[in-house]
């Protein structure tokens, strides 16, 4: 257990994202079987111990430290496991618990005699082990680390595609001993069968104007970018789940999509909330997502259904090699024989030359709209992001000037300076809201100037927030204004981004909540 | 039968005040006379008209302030010996807390007081340890008077840091130390350790890390951080004093492993929101059961607390049988992090 809570303590200080692989890489390469295999299971989150919750832990520390002191503790700490590990009895000897002996101890106990099993394993541990063992138990570890690190890590370590590991995760079970097997060599990958499992998805490049200027336009195809998430469907006589893009499985949250999902295939497409077939807007989709219970009232409220765009198994049958134009052939044939419910094809536009696409996409107002996708007629279906294949042309942002209102400092490269701005809009009777946030977009050279301007033209500070006289105005650019309740402004936008500083501009002209307001719904263009 | 201290020792708007001795301690504004317990900025304030304290204390009020600021008249007192103010005997013993740090023991009519000021019960290379006094009232801090306070041995945490200089070597490590105290004992906490490359400071350390090799607590090869070039640096231990560790002023470092020395590190929320890569947990402050252990270390039925966490302290006292009263004493504790 004390290796796999260095782990956890040291991703927890680190900041960069090479950096935790690496430290991931390291602990996956270097720790035996079964313990590396737990370890990735606790990250991936599919430990569960249902005798283990929090309040079992409350009424155990309890039996220890008096009430009182611990109240006052966890008070200020802020965090239960924290709270305990820090308050717990000195160990006498420090001997911490393996960690595949934890979970098996876990399984293999009964219910009434586990508090007493937590405290024999608290009793033997530095605070570092506590802290990991009660995150562990009662499944809250939130390391700062992904399931993706994790992959990435073992990717690194072991010198295969991430791609390989995804495309079996979801066959596995934990502690993953075929995983390990395959990935050192000893036996070939694990076939995952007619398990659900999850295919890497074929992603775009943002199209720039240079690359317009050199594609060969005959050779495309064009199709709307819906503004949903993309979702992977995976039906076969194995199950049926919902993949997000990064292979979560996000079937509970859709239980009708699954129902819908009476067939063989391997799908891809757009989740849209589509009311008598007009999508909405982002934010509707958005009361849908991360739930792991979905109310029927929410069902009724946001209908979700899949447009889809590209097949990547019809049956048992890999279509993943033939060239999209075969592929789209044998999605519309698939298509007109099954008629699955909550589905439709995302359709294809017709076009001869840029100017035709380019007109169209200046002139389309649906709300559900990012811009256009352009995939090239010849390509197979490949995993990852390949140049030359697919390309997604976006809308022009909309834009605003909104005062810098408060910063906040970065992380890693960025620590030592304020790089996360707030920016507000005026209201009419003179007082700046806040209507977003923005972290990137600027250049090297006016991070520099802002965080100089910052330092110079503070107000107050709130813990790392500094609060700034208005002085500058930014110009904001974004995707959509959308309603909402969250911000005091009652517009939330979507992508923000800083297109430039205005030095030039006083602050009096920057624009007013009104203008804003009515860019809700508007789409870019 | 002799007087109670509460009779002749209270808490004022200014700080402490003996009032047959006619002298605060640490008095927090200007006062005709006052005793320093230590030369932390929120202890040892400027203007006062006589000023009592250890040699060391004095000089380095000195060294921070100037000489006029630093009290018109100065009177060192010596551990051990005893000087009669008024109707009441003082004495000042070691703290422990830094160099020069004493507790303030008054002696009226056969009734005892000790204030203890900052204090840690730890082994420290740069001051001299704490001795417990027996006394009638305590008088005791409690800037970590919360159970989950437990310091860790520092030897551990020096082991942490030269690990992580061996994973890095080449990687500066910065450190951020307050000025008075914790950087000259982080510094001889490497020297005992072994460590004897040069270290490299911040402008702001280099006079009171000079002061300590006067008043005879060899540093090693200390040398300023803030001219030495980017090459230099590498893999090398930088310290400087927290505030600077986030600012501009580490953007002249490639790349450093940031770490923070402090009791604050403990808690890990804590340290990280500082920003903190390499959490050491190193204080200068007497944790959860130091605290616990010389309330019956100095056998007082009694003890007052002047800032911190008292509550907690303030309740287990009283599980243990002793009186124990909240002074609230406001200034203290809020010079930066000291901790």
């Amino acid at each position: 257990m004390k290796p796999f809570a260095d782990l956890l303590e040291r991703l927890l200080y680190t900041q960069g994202r090479n950096a935790k692989i690496a430290l991931l890489a390291d602990y996956f390469g270097t720790r035996p079987d079964p313990e590396r295999g737990y370890a990735l299971a606790a990250i991936a989150g599919k430990l569960d111990f249902p005798g283990a919750k929090p309040a079992v832990l409350r009424a155990l520390v309890a039996t220890r430290v008096d009430p009182e002191l611990f109240a006052l503790s966890y008070d200020y700490v802020g965090d239960l496991a924290e709270a305990i590990a820090l308050i717990w009895p000195k160990a006498a000897i420090e001997a911490p618990p393996e960690l595949p002996a934890v979970v098996d101890q876990l399984r293999q106990t009964p219910r009434e005699a586990i508090p007493a099993l937590i405290a024999t394993w608290l009793d033997a541990s530095d605070v570092s082990t506590r802290i990991a063992l009660i995150k562990l138990i009662t499944g809250g570890l939130r390391v700062g680390a992904s399931l993706r690190l994790a992959k990435l890590a073992l990717a690194q370590r072991f010198e295969v595609e991430v791609d390989q590991i995804e495309e079996i995760w979801h066959g596995l079970l934990a502690p993953y001993p075929t995983l390990f097997d395959w990935l050192e060599r000893r036996t070939a990958r694990p076939d995952p069968g007619t398990t659900p499992v999850f295919r890497p998805p074929m992603l775009a490049h943002p199209i720039e104007e240079a690359d317009r200027a050199s594609l060969d336009w005959s050779s495309y195809r064009a199709e709307w970018k819906w503004d949903g998430i993309r979702v992977q469907l995976v039906a076969t006589p194995g199950g049926k789940r919902l993949y997000s893009r990064g292979a979560d499985d996000i079937s509970a949250s859709f239980p009708e999509i699954l129902a819908a999902m009476d067939f063989t295939a391997v799908l891809d497409g757009e989740l849209l909330v589509i009311r008598d077939g007009v999508v909405a807007p982002f934010a509707d989709l958005q009361q849908r997502l991360n739930r792991k219970m979905v109310s029927a009232r929410a069902r009724a409220e946001y209908p979700v259904a899949v447009r889809l765009y590209d097949m990547l198994f019809d049956g048992a049958t890999d279509l993943r090699g033939l060239p999209f134009d075969q592929r789209r052939g044998r999605l519309e044939a698939w298509f007109t024989a099954t008629r699955p419910a909550r589905m439709d094809l995302s359709e294809q536009i017709n076009f001869e030359t840029e100017a035709d696409l380019a007109a169209l996409r200046a002139t389309a107002r649906d709300d559900g709209i990012e811009g256009l996708m352009l995939k090239a007629a010849a390509s197979p279906y490949l995993a990852g992001r390949p140049k030359g294949h697919w390309w997604k042309w976006k809308r022009d942002p909309l834009s605003l000037d909104c005062v810098l209102m408060y910063a906040q400092r970065g992380h890693g490269r960025r620590s030592s300076f304020y790089s996360d701005y707030t920016f507000g809009v005026w209201t009419e009777d003179g007082r700046l809201v806040p209507i977003g946030k923005a972290y990137s977009g600027y250049t090297d050279a006016e991070l520099l100037v802002l965080d100089k301007w910052i330092r110079a033209h503070t107000v107050a500070t709130y813990g790392p927030v500094r609060e700034v006289e208005p002085g500058i105005v930014l110009e904001i650019g974004f995707d959509a204004a959308q309603r909402s309740s969250r911000h005091k402004s009652g517009i939330a936008l979507r992508f923000p981004r800083i297109l430039r500083l205005r030095l030039d501009k006083p602050v009096a002209e920057a624009d007013r909540l009104e203008t804003a307001t009515r860019l809700i719904g508007a789409a870019a263009v | 039968m002799a007087p109670h201290p509460e009779t002749w020792l209270q808490p004022r708007p200014e700080g402490l005040f003996c009032l047959p001795g006619g002298f605060f301690i640490d008095a927090t504004r200007a006062v005709d006379r006052a005793i320093i317990t230590h030369g932390h900025a929120d202890h040892a304030r400027p203007g006062h008209h006589h000023v009592l304290a250890s040699a060391e204390t004095l000089a380095i009020m000195r060294a921070r302030m100037g000489e006029g600021r630093a009290g018109i008249t100065q009177q060192a007192l010596a551990s051990g010996e005893v000087l009669r103010i008024g109707d009441v005997d003082v004495g000042l013993v070691p703290a422990g807390h830094v160099l020069g740090s004493c507790q303030v023991v008054m002696t009226y009519q056969g009734s005892r007081a000790v204030v203890s000021g900052d204090y840690k019960r730890r082994a420290d290379p740069t001051c001299a340890g704490f001795v417990p006094v027996a006394c009638d009232v305590f008088v005791t801090e409690a800037t970590f008077g919360l159970p989950v306070f437990r310091h860790p041995d520092t030897d551990k945490e020096i082991a942490k840091l030269l690990h992580s200089m061996s994973v890095f070597p080449e990687r500066p490590h910065l450190i951020g130390a307050y000025g008075l105290g914790k950087s000259q004992r982080m510094v001889a906490l490497l020297r005992a350790a072994g460590y004897d490359a040069p270290i490299y400071l911040h402008g702001a350390l280099a006079k009171l890390c000079d002061l300590y090799g006067e008043l005879g607590i060899d540093l090693g090869d200390l040398r300023p951080a803030t001219v030495a070039d980017k090459a230099a640096l590498r893999g090398a231990v930088v310290i400087a004093p927290p505030s600077a560790v986030a600012d501009r002023w580490a953007r002249r470092l490639d790349d450093p492993v940031v770490a923070v020395a402090s009791g604050w590190m403990r808690v890990r929320q804590r340290a990280k929101a500082s920003g903190v890569e390499l959490p050491l947990i190193i204080s200068d402050h007497a944790d959860w059961d130091e605290l616990l252990a010389t309330v019956i270390d100095v056998q007082a039925p009694e003890i007052w607390v002047t800032h911190g966490n008292e509550a907690a302290l303030i309740y287990q006292l009283g599980l243990m049988g002793r009186r124990g009263r909240a002074l609230s004493l406001i200034g203290y504790g809020d010079e930066g992090d000291d901790a």
